[in-house]
């Protein structure tokens, strides 16, 4: 019912651009993540969506129709901060019940709207509580069902989980994501979290210096990024910058074949796609440290010139007193300034 | 060990210093309190030789004791109100706008407190004299007024600048205009704060003496300028003593409701703390 169109949306900050000719569309009951570092732009764009940043060019529009300057309150759009922002001088329920009270709703459809929300994100009966009576996770609770209560167009979540803790952020990320995909409801959602990312989201958008760096859905983000810069920031990658020679690349400890055109390139190896084969050579990897997983164990390992990467191996018991190992990527790619030059 | 740790040893210390400041503050208010229930006292008796509430009967069938009663609330109330109309709109601009001059302008504030209050009172008396404000109770309201200034704006800026910026913007978010996200939010938010401003400045205002002496005497007589004249005229002391009892009660009650502010940590936060 309710798609978001972000078309050539830039933002200027006196001297800094924060957002550098966006384009972006979320299609119904989506959910997008932002994913970028800090000062990629992710919470400016999603302020601009929010009617909280006017961009410096650009149009934002929602179901067709352009809402690039129409003010927060006019907007069909609900937005959960990070830090809950919940009304302290209110309990939850008339938390909840401002939105309805300004749309001019009789009492009892709100009390019943306000019940049944409340029922969904599981804090039913919590009415009558005091905001600072709740816990962080319930507070970030009532936060989305502030906005959930007015049923918006579009969900805006400006990294909702990163005042929680560790397990009730894995918790409530998948009660999100079940209320959500309830509602059908078209989300928007900034992290810089990769797991928040690559758990939740339909289609990640990867931001850097606010330009998108690559827009896929998280399987394939992981397993073909198109930049090395996606490549190290989701999950764990090994960037091994080289020289090409005659189809070689090569690099102290290092050689495989690589069929591009002579020149520098980086080669970029998973550490559970890099192989690795006990050695007695001079010039092959030296083992730094093993840890142990149970599972599995990450071996570090260092190249003669001292670079450092790591390889997932099965039991860490076969590596106990090995000094050195060749190294046998299973699978890799290559990448060529910042794009993909080749893929195994 | 543990008996140890939980056992309380007496602060002499703190003792020592409450008793000193008791001593310092209960020791005045009880002599004048005593001289307002004493008939007669002579010389060199410790204790008053009658007691009695003879001249609390006396002051209080005095009809200029009771029209500067009505008039030092009346004046307080009106200058408070004032004060908060000018005040608190100007004290959300300083705290949310950016404007040329915000910062000049900020201080200024301090500047009345900053110099001596009587010779700035003087001079302002000499403009109010041709302004033919002398003597009246506005020239008196606008004298007290400029004496709020500076709690009515200070406090309220660290209060307002002390609201969570998000909060606003959640109830912008659910539809609610900048002038509603005022009224529902940023004002019951800073609330406990700004009532501890329009305590401070009622209160201050209730006991201010130059400004009402020297812009409202003779016409405008307010109950500490009424107790500085009885207690100049008067051979009797105990006109004055009963006069600065009642005087008590205004700010007796103003400290109950402080109390309140204070212990929710909101009048701290006024101060940026």
């Amino acid at each position: 019912m309710a798609v978001l169109d972000i078309k050539d949306v830039s933002k200027v900050f006196s001297t800094t651009v924060a957002v550098d000719r966006f384009n972006l569309t979320v299609g119904d009951g989506e959910l997008v993540c932002l994913l970028g570092p800090s000062g990629s732009g992710k919470s400016t764009l999603l302020r601009m969506v929010g009617g909280f940043e006017t961009p410096s060019a650009g149009v934002v529009a929602i179901d067709g129709e352009d809402v690039t300057r129409v003010p927060p309150e006019k907007r069909p759009t609900g937005m959960v901060f990070q830090s809950h922002a919940l009304w302290t001088h209110m309990n939850v329920f008339k938390n909840l019940a401002f939105g309805l009270k300004l749309r001019r709703l009789p009492a009892d459809e709100i009390k019943r709207r306000v019940d049944a929300v409340l029922e969904l994100v599981g804090l039913g009966g919590f009415g009558h509580r005091a905001t600072n009576q709740l816990s962080g996770g319930q507070q970030q609770r009532v936060a989305l069902a502030r906005s959930l209560v007015l049923e918006p167009k579009i969900l805006l979540l400006d990294e909702p989980f990163a005042s929680l803790d560790q397990h009730l952020r894995e918790r409530l990320r998948e009660e999100v994501r079940d209320i959500q995909q309830r509602l059908g409801i078209t989300t928007l959602f900034v992290t810089h979290g990769q797991d928040e990312a690559l758990s939740m989201a339909d289609r990640i958008v990867v931001m850097r210096d606010g330009k998108i760096e690559q827009v896929a859905p998280p399987d394939f983000l992981y397993r073909q990024p198109q930049t090395p810069f996606v490549a190290s920031f989701i999950g764990t990658m090994n960037l091994i910058e080289g020289v090409v020679s005659g189809g070689q690349f090569s690099r102290p400890g290092l050689k495989l074949p690589l069929p591009i055109a002579d020149g520098p390139a980086t080669v970029a190896v998973r550490p559970e796609a890099l192989a690795i084969v006990k050695s007695g050579e001079p010039d092959s990897a030296r083992i730094h440290r093993i840890t142990d997983y149970g599972a599995h164990a990450i071996v570090d390992l260092e190249l003669p010139d001292g670079f450092r990467l790591k390889a997932t191996v099965p039991d860490a018991r076969e590596w106990s007193g090995v000094q050195a190992a060749t190294l046998a990527p299973r699978a890799f790619a290559a990448y060529r300034e910042n794009v993909v030059a080749y893929r195994s | 060990m543990a008996r140890l740790l939980v056992e309380k040893r007496t602060d002499w210390v703190g003792i020592g210093f409450a008793a000193v400041l008791s001593i310092i503050i209960v020791f005045p208010l009880l002599v004048v309190f005593t001289w307002s229930v004493t008939n007669v006292w002579r010389y060199p008796s410790v204790i008053p030789q009658e007691f009695g509430l003879r001249f609390w009967q006396a002051t209080l069938a005095r009809a200029d004791v009771w029209s500067s009663i009505t008039m030092s609330l009346t004046l307080a109330t009106v200058v408070t109100l004032l004060s908060a109309l000018i005040c608190l709109p100007a004290a959300y601009a300083f705290a949310r706008l950016d404007f040329p001059g915000r910062s000049i302008l900020f201080f200024s504030f301090l500047a009345g407190h900053a110099f001596p209050k009587f010779g700035l009172l003087v001079a302002i008396a000499a403009i109010f004299l041709q302004l033919n404000l002398i003597g009246t109770f506005w020239g008196v309201v606008l004298i007290q007024l400029v004496g709020t200034l500076l709690f009515m704006i200070w406090i309220p800026v660290a209060a307002f600048q002390s609201v969570d910026r998000r909060m606003e913007e959640a109830a912008r978010d659910v539809g609610a205009s900048p002038a509603r996200v005022f009224w529902s939010i940023t004002l019951p938010q800073a609330g406990p704060t700004i009532a501890a401003a329009v305590l401070l400045s009622f209160v201050g205002t209730f006991y201010e003496t130059e400004g009402a002496w020297l812009i409202g005497a003779p016409q405008i007589r307010t109950m500490p300028v009424l107790m500085i004249s009885f207690i100049n005229n008067q051979p009797v002391i105990q006109y004055g003593a009963v006069l600065s009892v009642l005087l008590w009660i205004p700010s007796f009650v103003a400290l109950l409701f402080a109390r309140r502010v204070i212990s929710s940590g909101s009048f701290a936060r006024g101060f940026g703390a």
